[in-house]
């Protein structure tokens, strides 16, 4: 498939989504009523305050929480399934490298726990380092990166398992704005290339609008969906593009909605 | 560098060899004293001074006089024979470096039991904390007895000594370093769908390396203890608790202390043999270095 079709299966569905964690404190109600689609292709960010629950539902269609109401499904099949086929990879706040691996020997992690032989796992480690542009640092340690790179290599990393999507929670968070832009530009051009559905929480407007084909607006306690505004600004995104009326047209209905939802009380 | 590590080093030493003969001085004037009292004499400090250092039977000896001692037994005396304190040291060594390496692997075994099984969590742990409040001294000669009853003496009895010893900080240890990875860590396993066997080897154990050598360097010097308390009560036959016990039998406080000093040099060297290979594990394993 070279472009995404405009009738793309839907490749995540929930409908009725609850998620209760029960605590000392008595219960939180994480997720509630979450009723969503995402289509083979698309890049929807799931954006909102602290305790929206966000993270949560990226974790639920990871099968790293397990919800306590409500379906969904997968690729048609459970999260757990979904699991077991490594249907997706997974970024995490920070890099999550480990640290007594080589940047090569960290890519190559889940391709070992996939049981790949060597020659298949070292096609795939120097593949997927040129696509986020870390050929040459093969041999190189987490630490004698800058964070963006560690950033770009668990993406790597993630993209090695050759997943049909991926999850990522504020992959970029940690980093600084300058570094962050350049993520976000390389992150845009490897979507354009690999055409992978991209699910992607963070907690910044601008970062939303840049990437996304749809935006998830959730606002807290309950965690709940607020609003899904639909946002394509079009293939060719440069950056200077959030200077334009169309892209602060659409930042201005994410934070009306933002607001809307008691996000900012 | 190396000059920044040793002086400090070498102070304390000065340090301590100086409160040493301050401590010789005082405690073994008494005996001179009174030597000179009963031969109808009176000894004067200068007079008193050389004579505290240079006594047969000493409550406590100069240092030289522990230096000479060792040199004597070690430098001057052929391996093999039962004089040196080489040999004794030997014989010392071999069943703490038998009981360490079995204690190790029991404390290993016990972590990832442990870490891995909720009911060995509740059950064992107890257990282990227990074993560790028996006083060793108390325990010893039993274990020495019965083994001596099976017919199995020597080397095993006494590394076994050292094994009761050592496997705990080595357990407890690595129950915390096994457990040590971030959750993260864990969660990013779990989605790769990694088995138990495989987030064991991949994650875990690497995770717990620094762990396990910091348990370590505590688990080999208590497997020497264990070793020396394990020849006090079999009579004395060799080894340095056997020179600790005979020394004691006819006052021989030069030859305890020769061979407490051995022990310890011994003790120093066996901890920075582990400290040296933990290191250089760290940075095989990429650590940055220069961190400490």
């Amino acid at each position: 498939m070279l472009s995404p079709s405009p009738k793309a299966e839907t490749v995540i569905s929930t409908s009725a989504l609850d998620l209760v964690f029960e605590t000392n404190d008595g219960p939180v109600h994480a997720l509630s009523d979450i009723t969503l689609d995402i289509k083979k292709g698309e890049f929807v960010s799931l954006i909102g305050p602290s305790g929206c629950g966000k993270t949560t539902l990226l974790r639920v269609i990871a099968d790293l929480e397990h919800p306590t109401g409500g379906t969904i499904s997968v690729n048609g099949l459970t999260p757990h399934e979904a699991r077991l086929k490594r249907a997706y990879g997974y970024v995490f706040q920070a890099a999550a490298l480990f640290p007594w691996r080589t940047i090569a020997d960290n890519v190559a992690l889940p391709l070992e726990v996939m049981g790949l032989d060597r020659a298949e796992r070292d096609a795939r480690v120097s593949e997927n380092l040129e696509l986020v542009d870390l050929a040459g640092f093969e041999k190189k340690f987490p630490w004698q990166l800058s964070g963006g790179m560690q950033q770009r290599a668990s993406i790597a990393r993630a993209l090695a398992v050759q997943p049909d999507m991926l999850l990522m929670d504020e992959p970029f968070g940690a980093l600084d704005e300058i570094v962050r832009d350049h993520l976000n530009v390389q992150l845009l051009k490897l979507w354009a290339a690999t055409h992978k559905t991209i699910v992607f929480v963070t907690h910044s407007i601008p970062e939303a609008v840049f990437l996304s084909t749809k935006i998830v607006v959730m606002s807290p306690r309950p965690g709940r969906i607020h609003e899904v505004i639909d946002c394509n600004l079009g293939a060719d995104r440069p950056l200077e593009i959030r200077e334009t009326p169309e892209f602060l047209k659409i930042a201005h209905q994410v934070r009306e909605g933002l607001a809307a939802g008691h996000a900012y009380e | 560098m190396i000059r920044s590590r040793i002086l400090p080093i070498l102070t304390v030493v000065a340090a301590i060899i100086a409160v040493w003969y301050a401590f010789a001085v005082i405690l073994n004037a008494p005996f001179e004293r009174s030597a000179a009292e009963r031969a109808g004499e009176t000894i004067g400090f200068v007079e008193l001074l050389p004579k505290t250092m240079a006594q047969q039977r000493p409550v406590l000896p100069a240092p030289h006089q522990v230096a000479v001692e060792i040199w004597e037994t070690t430098a001057e005396k052929s391996i093999t024979s039962k004089r040196s304190l080489i040999y004794h040291a030997w014989v010392t060594l071999s069943a703490t470096l038998l009981g360490f390496m079995m204690g190790t692997a029991l404390g290993i075994l016990l972590a990832v039991g442990i870490v891995h099984s909720r009911v060995l969590d509740k059950s064992m742990m107890p257990w282990i904390i227990t074993s560790q409040t028996i006083p060793i001294l108390a325990l010893a000669p039993m274990i020495i007895v019965v083994f001596n009853s099976v017919g199995v003496t020597g080397l095993l009895p006494k590394a076994l000594i050292s094994t009761y010893l050592s496997f705990f900080p080595v357990a407890v240890g690595m129950v915390k370093g096994l457990r040590s990875p971030e959750t993260m860590h864990m969660d990013l396993m779990h989605t790769y769908s990694a088995n138990r066997a495989q987030t064991f080897w991949k994650l875990r154990w690497p995770s717990s390396v620094p762990f396990l050598f910091t348990s370590m360097k505590i688990g080999i010097a208590a497997s020497l203890v264990g070793a020396i308390v394990g020849e006090l009560p079999t009579g004395a036959v060799a080894g340095l608790g056997a020179r600790l016990l005979a020394g004691s039998y006819y006052g021989q406080t030069v030859q305890i202390w020769s061979a407490l000093i051995v022990a310890a040099v011994l003790a120093g060297l066996l901890v920075g043999l582990i400290g040296w290979i933990g290191g250089w594990l760290n940075r095989r394993m990429g650590v940055r270095e220069a961190r400490a």
